[in-house]
C-alpha cells in the first residue's frame, strides 16, 4: 500500500508568536520554522507502517513556499521515500488545501492518507476531514491509535470524554493526535541521503483549481496578556487571597 | 435568514456545549434578526429533543432520529447537515471533538469554508477567532452562502433555558453511508465536574512525578468541587487520561479559579486556560513560565504543599 502524507512548514512550537506592529499579519520574519508537530506524528506513523510491512512506499506532500521544501526534506532525512511540493506564495484556506492535495491523490492513488490533526499556527482543525469528504473516503480523526489491513482499520480517537474506538473502511484519511506515537530524530547520514531523494515541484498554477479565499481578514491582533500576580508565601497566605481577596473560594 | 445550531448530546443528555453554542447563535440572531434552529441528530434522544425545545430562543427542534445517527459517525453526521445547509444563513456546532468531527466535512461537501473556534461574534458575517495558541486573534469576514461555524464554548456563556416552547419536528435522516462502523467508547467516569464546565480546575503536570501522586490533587479538588486537569506532559507520561489535558490541543477552559500545579507553563498549555479568572501557580521553579500568568504563585514544593492546602480548606 502506498501512503501519502500531508505535512505543513509552521512557527516552530517553542517561539512565541508575534503580530506585526500594523495588524496586518503575524510576523514570520527570521522567526525560526518547523514541520507541524502532529504531521511529524503523521510521517513516523507512516514509517512504522513501512517497517510493519502494511506499506511498500511513502509519499510526503506539502503545500507553500519555497522554504516548504525544508519541511519535506526532513520527512525525507525521517525516511519517507519521495516527496511532491506544490508551490505557492500566498496563504490558503483549508478547503484549498484539501482541493490541492485531492489532486495529488488522484494522480498517486494512495491505499491511505495521514495528515496531523491540525496545524499549530491557524489552529484550524479542518484539512483531513476537508480531503476525506472531497474524496468521498472514510475519516478517522485525533487518532491515537491505529491498526491497519487492506479492507480496513481500527483506529483509537481521542474524544473529549475520553476514547473511541471505530473501524473505517479502507482507501481512508486519518488525522493524527500526538499519542500515536514518538516521532524519531533524522541521523546525520540520512539528512544527506535525503538530499538524493526525488522532489517533484509543481507550481499552483499548473493544477488550474480554483483556491480563492473564502474569508478575508481584516484584523491580526495579539490577545491580552495576563501579567504576573504577587508571589505569596505559604498556604495560610493563599487561601486568605483566594477567600478574600479573589473572593473564588 | 435562519440560524442551525447542531446539538452535541450523547442520545440521553444534552451536553452543556450546546448551551454554549447556544449563546454564539443568540448573538447573531440578534445581528442578522432572524431565527434558531437546532438539530438534534441521534437515536431515540426523547429527552434530548425536549431539553432543546426549552432554550430560550429556539424556534424549532429539528430531530433526525436514525441508528445511523447513534454513534455521530462523522461521515453520516456530515451528509445529515448538509441535506438542511441550503436552508441557512450559519450553521453551528461546538468546537469540540464532536463537533470538529464532522463540521469540516459537511463544508467541505457544501464547498464553503469552515470559520473554527469563534472567540467573538462581530456581526452576521464577521467574526473574531484565535490563533498561533490563543496568542493572537483574528477579525474575519466571510463571503460563503452558508457559514460554517465552530463555537469556543468558553468564550460565551450558557445559554438560558426554561422559557422555551420551540416545536418538535421530525425530519428525514440520512441512511448509513457505510464508511465506517462505531466500535466502543471509553468514557472516563468521575463524581467529579467536568472539566469545560467546571467553576473550579486543580491541574498537574509532570512535577507530580506519578500517577498515585494525583491522589494529592484529587484531595484538594474533592474540597473545593473542582474538576481535575493535567498538561499534556503529565498525559503523555501516563499519569492520566487523554480527557484530562488541558492545552492547545486538548480542552479549552476558562473557570473562576484555575490552579496549575507542578506545571511548568508551556505556550501550548497556557493556550487551554490562560482565559481563566484567577489562576494560582505551584511550583519549585520560580523561573517557571506560568508564572508570569499567574494572579498569585507559591514557589514550594507540591508534596509539601498539597496536604496542607487539603487541610487548610477544612
Amino acid at each position: 500500500m502506498k501512503v501519502l502524507v500531508g505535512v505543513k512548514r509552521v512557527l516552530d512550537p517553542q517561539v512565541k508568536a508575534r503580530v506585526k506592529a500594523d495588524g496586518s499579519g503575524m510576523d514570520l520574519t527570521n522567526a525560526k520554522m518547523s514541520m507541524n508537530p502532529f504531521d511529524e506524528n503523521a510521517v513516523e506513523e507512516a514509517l512504522r507502517l513501512k517497517e510493519a510491512g502494511v506499506v511498500d512506499e511513502i509519499v510526503t506532500v506539502s503545500v507553500g513556499p519555497v522554504k516548504a521544501q525544508d519541511s519535506l526534506r526532513q520527512s525525507l532525512a525521517m525516511g519517507a521515500d519521495r516527496s511532491i511540493h506544490i508551490l505557492t506564495e500566498n496563504e490558503l484556506e483549508p478547503l484549498a488545501i484539501a482541493k490541492i492535495l485531492k489532486t495529488q491523490v488522484e494522480k498517486e492513488a494512495p491505499g491511505l492518507v495521514l495528515v496531523g490533526k491540525q496545524a499549530i499556527d491557524d489552529d484550524s482543525n479542518q484539512t483531513g476531514q476537508m480531503l476525506s469528504a472531497l474524496l468521498d473516503w472514510s475519516q478517522s480523526t485525533f487518532t491515537s491509535k491505529l491498526e491497519l489491513t487492506k479492507e480496513s482499520a481500527t483506529t483509537t480517537r481521542e474524544i473529549d470524554g475520553g476514547l473511541e474506538t471505530i473501524t473505517i473502511k479502507m482507501p481512508a484519511v486519518i488525522t493524527v493526535d500526538l499519542r500515536l506515537n514518538e516521532p524519531r530524530y533524522a541521523t546525520l547520514p540520512n539528512v544527506m541521503k535525503a538530499r538524493q531523494k526525488p522532489m517533484e515541484k509543481i507550481k499552483l498554477e499548473d493544477l488550474s483549481l480554483d483556491v480563492s479565499a473564502r474569508l478575508t481578514i481584516l484584523e491580526t491582533r495579539e490577545s491580552e496578556t495576563r501579567s504576573a500576580g504577587v508571589i505569596v508565601n505559604n498556604v495560610a497566605e493563599l487561601v486568605d487571597k483566594l477567600k478574600n481577596e479573589a473572593g473564588v473560594i | 435568514m435562519t440560524i442551525l445550531v447542531i446539538a452535541e448530546h450523547n442520545n440521553n443528555t444534552l451536553a452543556p456545549a450546546s448551551l454554549n453554542c447556544m449563546s454564539a447563535a443568540l448573538q447573531l440572531a440578534q445581528q442578522a434578526d432572524c431565527a434558531i434552529d437546532i438539530l438534534v441528530a441521534g437515536n431515540d434522544c426523547d429527552e434530548v429533543l425536549q431539553s432543546c425545545s426549552k432554550i430560550n430562543g429556539v424556534s424549532r427542534v429539528l430531530s433526525a432520529n436514525s441508528d445511523s445517527l447513534k454513534h455521530h459517525l462523522a461521515e453520516n453526521m456530515a451528509d445529515q447537515v448538509v441535506t438542511l445547509a441550503s436552508g441557512y444563513s450559519h450553521v453551528l456546532a461546538p468546537a469540540t471533538t464532536f463537533g470538529k468531527n464532522f463540521m469540516p466535512r459537511a463544508a467541505a461537501l457544501l464547498d464553503v469554508a469552515q470559520i473554527s473556534e469563534i472567540s467573538a461574534v462581530v456581526s452576521s458575517d464577521t467574526f473574531i477567532r484565535p490563533i498561533y495558541a490563543g496568542n493572537a486573534l483574528v477579525k474575519l469576514q466571510s463571503s460563503d452562502s452558508v457559514k460554517m461555524i465552530t463555537v469556543r464554548t468558553t468564550a460565551f456563556e450558557s445559554a438560558e433555558t426554561g422559557q422555551g416552547s420551540a416545536t418538535i419536528e421530525e425530519i428525514e435522516a440520512v441512511a448509513d453511508c457505510g464508511l465506517s462502523e462505531f466500535v466502543q467508547q471509553l468514557i472516563s467516569e468521575s463524581e467529579r465536574p467536568e472539566l469545560t464546565s467546571a467553576k473550579i480546575i486543580i491541574s498537574g503536570g509532570r512535577g507530580l512525578k506519578n500517577g498515585q501522586n494525583f491522589d494529592l490533587l484529587y484531595a484538594v479538588a474533592d474540597k473545593l468541587s473542582a474538576a481535575v486537569g493535567a498538561s499534556r506532559a503529565a498525559v503523555d507520561a501516563g499519569y492520566v487520561p487523554n480527557d484530562y489535558q488541558v492545552g492547545q490541543t486538548g480542552k479549552v477552559v476558562a473557570p473562576d479559579l484555575y490552579i496549575a500545579v507542578g506545571i511548568s507553563g508551556a505556550i501550548q498549555h497556557l493556550a487551554g486556560m490562560k482565559d481563566s479568572k484567577v489562576i494560582v501557580a505551584i511550583n519549585t521553579d520560580s523561573e517557571a513560565p506560568i508564572f508570569q500568568v499567574a494572579d498569585y504563585g507559591l514557589v514550594a514544593d507540591l508534596f509539601d504543599i498539597l496536604p496542607e492546602l487539603s487541610e487548610a480548606l477544612g
